[in-house]
């Protein structure tokens, strides 16, 4: 018996770290991947400059375009999520805290929301710019990637402020704060770090989509000064790059691929810098 | 809203009794309170005494906790509790008014079973009591906060270390931050639910010791399903049993010739 239970203890112990290592292997293996097929078109040129003609045949330039289009939509994007996602999260588990059914509903349809192809955002956000009468613009894209990102931002935080003990809240109703109060003074603190991770996975999410941006902010060589302008994006930079035939742009796509790893890894890093020192100056 | 709720009171019973008495704080009127079919808690029928020690004392599951909850309106939170009957706080009936509820619950600081600092520092922890009140000037606040720790007697614990989170200190110390954040709103009762459970017995000490002191000027409520604690703090005690009130009376009357049956069991297993 003994014997049978350091078999199976072995057993399950052996297959469960292979899945938490060939996780991280395939992380590793796209990485290198990456980096190694993009090395040699990865160049100070790609990052500081646009498309110069004949770009795409092979000829010279970078693609500072997709990137300035993707920050600007992943950033107004995230903002636009922010302001939406986080009080709904918090007003969920405040406000509807006595309507358990209420609250089930709303997340049964904010996974739903989740649920949906962003080819389908796209398709929605493609039929508001017909409906408004806009072009292809920045503006569009913002707004399309937002709607995609705001269930990721609420349902995710809401996951950490459900697992706040209902004691604290008791605690800090008893004391005579109002709901607000404690919705934005108490629990939005307690809940920091999911909050954190809600707004990261949103934004990598979000910097990261093709299908929705691919009708709504279109495409272009120019970096857009105004919101009304269409936007190139690192994604479909990459689709169109990796479609080619010519084996050197095909190579530029995995550059590009590898600037958009370290612009989500450089954004992720720094978010969780200052959330950490935000923590901190929270306790001075 | 008294006088709004006059109309209804006449219609049902005129009855002059309902008007507490000086030296009552609490009196509690037929309250009665229903999870679906279940009555947990039956026709109770109240009165604590000012600046006095009441404990409630029963078997888990008796419905004191959920009485504690009726007095600061927490029972909101759950809709599946229905509440009726009345409630007079300083002759305020709570269940029936139209008042504020944060300032109701202002009235009474809450000590739950297991402490819960806000998630900010010590210092901000009894601020955050304090600033509720709407004071905002710096000086009265920290000059308060010392205030509130002293008098839980936490402050020479603290004082270095306002400005860490409330976690790195212990349980025993963390609860007695609760306290003294609760005592910054400046209640005039304190709601104390198994507030040593979890505690060990020097901190448990501390806590009661603390109970004695704050007596002169809060009235407290103590729930705990513990007899030697009761008998050790109780200046009144309150005995439930499943939903009713058993018996009550002055601590040292009670425990002496306990009435019922039910009484002398629990103390009988309590020893």
């Amino acid at each position: 018996m003994n014997r049978r239970k350091i078999i199976e203890e072995n057993i399950f112990k052996f297959l469960s770290g292979f899945a938490t290592y060939s996780l991280i292997a395939i992380l590793a293996f796209i990485i290198i991947i990456i980096f190694v097929k993009g090395f040699n078109s990865l160049s100070l040129d790609m990052v500081i400059k646009t498309p110069k003609g004949g770009y795409y045949y092979g000829g010279e330039g970078g693609v500072l375009n997709a990137i300035i289009g993707s920050l600007d939509i992943a950033f107004g994007a995230t903002f636009i999520a922010i302001l939406i996602g986080m009080p709904a999260a918090l007003y969920i588990n405040v406000h509807l805290i006595r309507y358990k059914r209420i609250q089930n509903t709303i997340r049964y349809l904010l996974d739903a929301l989740w649920g949906i192809p962003s080819i389908v955002y796209g398709a929605f956000g493609f039929t508001l710019m017909l409906f408004f009468g806009m072009n292809a613009s920045l503006i569009a894209g913002i707004i399309t990637i937002a709607l995609l990102i705001t269930p990721i931002v609420v349902r995710t935080f809401d996951e950490v402020l459900s697992t706040i003990p209902i004691g604290l809240y008791e605690a800090t109703l008893a004391l005579g704060s109002t709901k607000t109060e404690t919705a934005f003074k108490i629990m939005f603190k307690q809940g920091f770090s999911g909050f954190i991770t809600a707004v990261l996975l949103a934004f990598g999410r979000g910097i990261g989509d093709a299908a929705s941006v691919l009708f709504t902010a279109g495409y272009t060589d120019l970096i857009p000064l105004y919101l009304n302008e269409p936007a190139a994006t690192l994604p479909l930079a990459i689709f169109f790059q990796l479609g080619s035939p010519i084996p050197e742009v095909r190579e530029r796509a995995f550059a590009a691929a590898a600037i958009l790893t370290i612009i989500i890894l450089i954004i992720s890093l720094t978010a969780r810098y200052l959330s950490k020192r935000y923590s901190k100056s929270n306790l001075k | 809203m008294y006088l709004q709720n006059s109309e209804t009171m006449t219609k049902q019973a005129p009855d002059i009794t309902l008007k507490p008495k000086v030296t009552s704080i609490v009196k509690i009127n037929n309250l009665n309170v229903h999870v679906g079919q279940h009555h947990i808690l039956k026709n109770i029928n109240l009165e604590i005494t000012k600046n006095k020690i009441t404990v409630l004392l029963g078997p888990s599951g008796c419905g004191k906790t959920t009485l504690l909850k009726c007095l600061n309106k927490l029972t909101d939170l759950y809709t599946e509790l229905r509440v009726s009957g009345k409630i007079f706080i300083e002759e305020d009936d709570i269940l029936n008014t139209q008042k504020n509820v944060p300032v109701i619950r202002q009235k009474m600081g809450l000590l739950s079973q297991l402490p819960y600092p806000l998630p900010i520092s010590i210092y901000k922890n009894v601020a955050y009591g304090i600033k509720l009140k709407g004071v905002r000037d710096k000086k009265l606040i920290e000059y308060n906060v010392e205030k509130y720790l002293r008098e839980v007697g936490l402050w020479n614990e603290v004082k270095d270390r306002l400005h860490n989170s409330p976690t790195s200190l212990s349980i025993g110390q963390q609860q007695r931050l609760c306290l003294a954040r609760g005592l910054a709103v400046k209640p005039r009762i304190i709601l104390a639910d198994e507030p040593t459970s979890s505690l060990d017995p020097i901190s448990s000490k501390i806590i009661e010791n603390l109970f004695r002191k704050l007596k002169k000027n809060y009235t407290i409520i103590l729930v705990t399903h513990v007899l030697r604690q009761a008998v050790r703090l109780a200046d009144n005690v309150v005995f439930m049993y499943y939903g009713e009130i058993i018996e009550q009376g002055h601590s040292k009357d009670l425990f002496k010739n306990p009435k019922t049956e039910k009484l002398r069991e629990y103390m009988l297993e309590g020893n």
